[in-house]
């Protein structure tokens, strides 16, 4: 574990908080580290796309990534097209970057469903417990009875095509998992002294339950968000080939798809290019949360089914 | 033991009805009206009331309390689209495919058959490779060859299982020639999706197996096992696969209805006429009767299996009884 206990005097000089002691955790894990570092370089392309974006909108033109060169159709990769032109002859970097930003946008506006469902769900059962406790299991009981990508595809389906459908979708599915987890922590906490005390200082349950218990379980969020990232970029995947994913821009789903017959003429590089943007974000994201949950929360259980 | 089994059995009614009324929710609440998406974009108000009539859209979603009043009768309270799909659905009869006017318990009947012949073979290999590949994982760990498997095992998770259905058709079918590409008439048109389907799987089942195994090789039992002399080999096998048992049950259980509907993109990819098929093609001609009843048997047949392990963890492990 941590070197508090072989040298006492580190204890004394500095106070720990469990962000430093994980955060020393975590850098000595290199790979982490390296893919943390990756992480960040995508959240700089995701703020680079961001930008050219709204730029395009708010000067209302045609962005450069849906800019049509039919005289370079289908172009293998080049200098002036790292990853080559599409159908249309668009240029597939451009597009992998905007793809970027479909999935941080995916990945931040399902988590803004997602986590305060979950969270307060999760809360409220494991704090109050009793018919609150009973009502709870059943609601994620039933959620979690449905084969999740069906939910998924359901939600989506019935939404209409586009993000809000996706989003909706993975969000209204994708709480469970967090809501346990809460739930579990709550458990806990509640019986701990310093919430006996608080209680005893006049402090409501609410004010118990966010002020006093919140922070201590903040963390799972964290972990959570970042287990869960990659599984969202997957989904999106399927949910384009299923007919109900982003339309009008270019995500990494779209992309894939699109390439599916273009493959058996030979065009590679636009499936080439989103697996492997989409493979190492995955990659840096299923790494880096293994370590935060190492480094936070060695005991947390959120191995779900491998078919999950 | 019968009280906790009798206890256990009836879980199974609130939440197989919480199930019908979630799917229900989906379809017919948060989707808004139905009968403006089946009649598509430019119907007219006449043809969206036709189809709302001819559905039974027209009536309450959930209770009847106005024809209860007219009538005087308070059973017809329950006459609301609700209760009228509970009613059919009791007698397993989910209503006809709005394509092809085939009635949709025929169809799934004709459908478990293909479905089945390529989603058990991906089933028992990827668990028997992969639970043997956890044990070397265990028996090897923290050695070079536990860390190259869970390389692999974390680069193999991160591939979108279309990509690997793509690339294998691609290579395997098109350019090879080894396989045919499209249809099910014998065992060669199985062998490529069977094989996509278990390469596709194993990385995220070897991780879960292998991180089950460890919990269990940190425990107390291993210590004073291998405290008394026991090797390597009979900690592992008689110690540590034992007791992993239980995860490994729920996790196999868990994966059950996966046999139903896992192969909804290997089946439309290669031809089978199987339920993932006919799902995909339901979402594609918004058949929402087929969906509506593929996502409740789905689910039902989860609820039996979690049913089911419950059951056989009495058996297994007695602690389980007294929790």
């Amino acid at each position: 574990m941590t070197d508090v206990t072989a040298n006492p005097a580190a204890l004394a000089a500095k106070p720990q908080t469990l962000w430093s002691t994980a955060w020393r955790q975590f850098r000595r894990n290199r790979l982490a580290v390296v893919c943390l570092a990756i992480v960040g370089i995508y959240v700089g392309v995701f703020l680079y796309a961001e930008s050219v974006y709204w730029i395009a909108k708010v000067r209302d033109v045609v962005p450069s990534y849906k800019v049509a060169d039919f005289a370079a159709r289908n172009a293998p990769p080049s200098a002036a097209h790292w990853f080559g032109t599409d159908f249309a002859g668009r240029d597939n970097l451009a597009q992998l970057i905007q793809g970027v930003r479909i999935a941080f946008e995916i990945a931040f506006l399902t988590s803004a469903i997602l986590i305060p469902l979950g969270f307060l769900l999760g809360a409220l059962a494991g704090y109050f417990g009793r018919w609150v406790d009973n009502t709870i299991i059943w609601l994620y009981s039933v959620v979690d009875s449905v084969p999740s990508i069906l939910s998924i595809i359901s939600i989506s389906y019935v939404v209409g095509r586009g993000l809000k459908g996706i989003v909706i979708g993975m969000g209204l599915v994708a709480w469970v998992g967090l809501c346990r987890l809460i739930r579990g922590e709550y458990l806990k906490h509640k019986q701990r002294a310093y919430v006996a005390a608080a209680r005893a200082l006049g402090a409501g349950h609410l004010t118990v339950m966010l002020r006093h218990i919140a922070p201590n379980v903040l963390h799972i969020i964290i972990i959570v968000f970042t287990l869960a990232f990659p599984r969202f970029i997957l989904t999106e995947v399927i949910l384009s080939y299923l007919g109900v994913g982003i339309t009008g821009e270019p995500s990494w789903g779209v992309m894939i798809n699109d390439a599916k017959q273009r493959l058996w003429l030979g065009v590679w590089w636009e499936l080439g290019g989103a697996t492997a943007a989409m493979f190492f974000l995955v990659l840096a994201l299923n790494i880096v949360g293994d370590a935060l949950r190492d480094a936070l929360d060695p005991k947390l259980k959120t191995t779900e089914g491998s078919k999950a | 033991m019968t009280a906790y089994i009798i206890r256990r059995l009836l879980t199974v009614i609130p939440i197989t009805l919480g199930v019908l009324l979630l799917v229900f929710t989906i379809y017919r609440v948060i989707g808004g009206d139905p009968a403006v998406r089946l009649a598509g974009k430019n119907a007219t108000q006449t043809k969206i009331e036709q189809i709302r009539k001819q559905f039974g859209y027209d009536k309450p979603k959930f209770f009847n309390w106005q024809e209860a009043a007219k009538t005087g009768q308070p059973m017809a309270v329950f006459d609301s689209q609700f209760w009228q799909i509970v009613r059919q659905f009791a007698q397993l009869d989910f209503g006809k495919s709005l394509q092809s006017n085939q009635r949709i318990s025929r169809m799934m009947a004709d459908g478990v058959v293909p479905s089945l012949c390529i989603t058990t073979p991906i089933f028992v290999i990827e668990l028997t490779v992969a639970i043997a590949l956890a044990l070397l994982c265990a028996f090897y760990r923290n050695t070079w060859i536990d860390r190259t498997f869970v390389v692999i095992s974390i680069v193999g998770m991160s591939i979108s299982g279309l990509v690997y259905i793509m690339l294998g058709q691609y290579f395997f079918s098109f350019v090879l020639g080894l396989f045919p590409v499209w249809g099910f008439e014998s065992v060669n048109y199985v062998l490529l999706p069977v094989a996509i389907g278990v390469v596709a799987g194993i990385g995220g089942s070897l991780r879960f197996y292998r991180t089950i195994m460890l919990d269990e090789m940190y425990q107390d039992y291993v210590r004073t096992a291998f405290a008394k002399g026991a090797s390597q080999r009979q900690v592992l096998f008689k110690h540590v696969l034992k007791n992993a048992l239980i995860p490994i049950l729920t996790n196999v259980v868990v994966a059950i209805p996966f046999l139903y509907t896992g192969s909804l993109m290997l089946e439309s990819f290669f031809g089978i006429p199987g339920l993932g098929r006919m799902t995909v093609d339901a979402i594609y001609t918004g058949d929402e009767p087929v969906l509506f009843a593929m996502v409740f048997i789905g689910s039902v047949i989860f609820v039996i299996a979690n049913l089911i392990t419950d059951l056989c963890y009495t058996w297994a492990d007695p602690r389980i009884r007294l929790q």
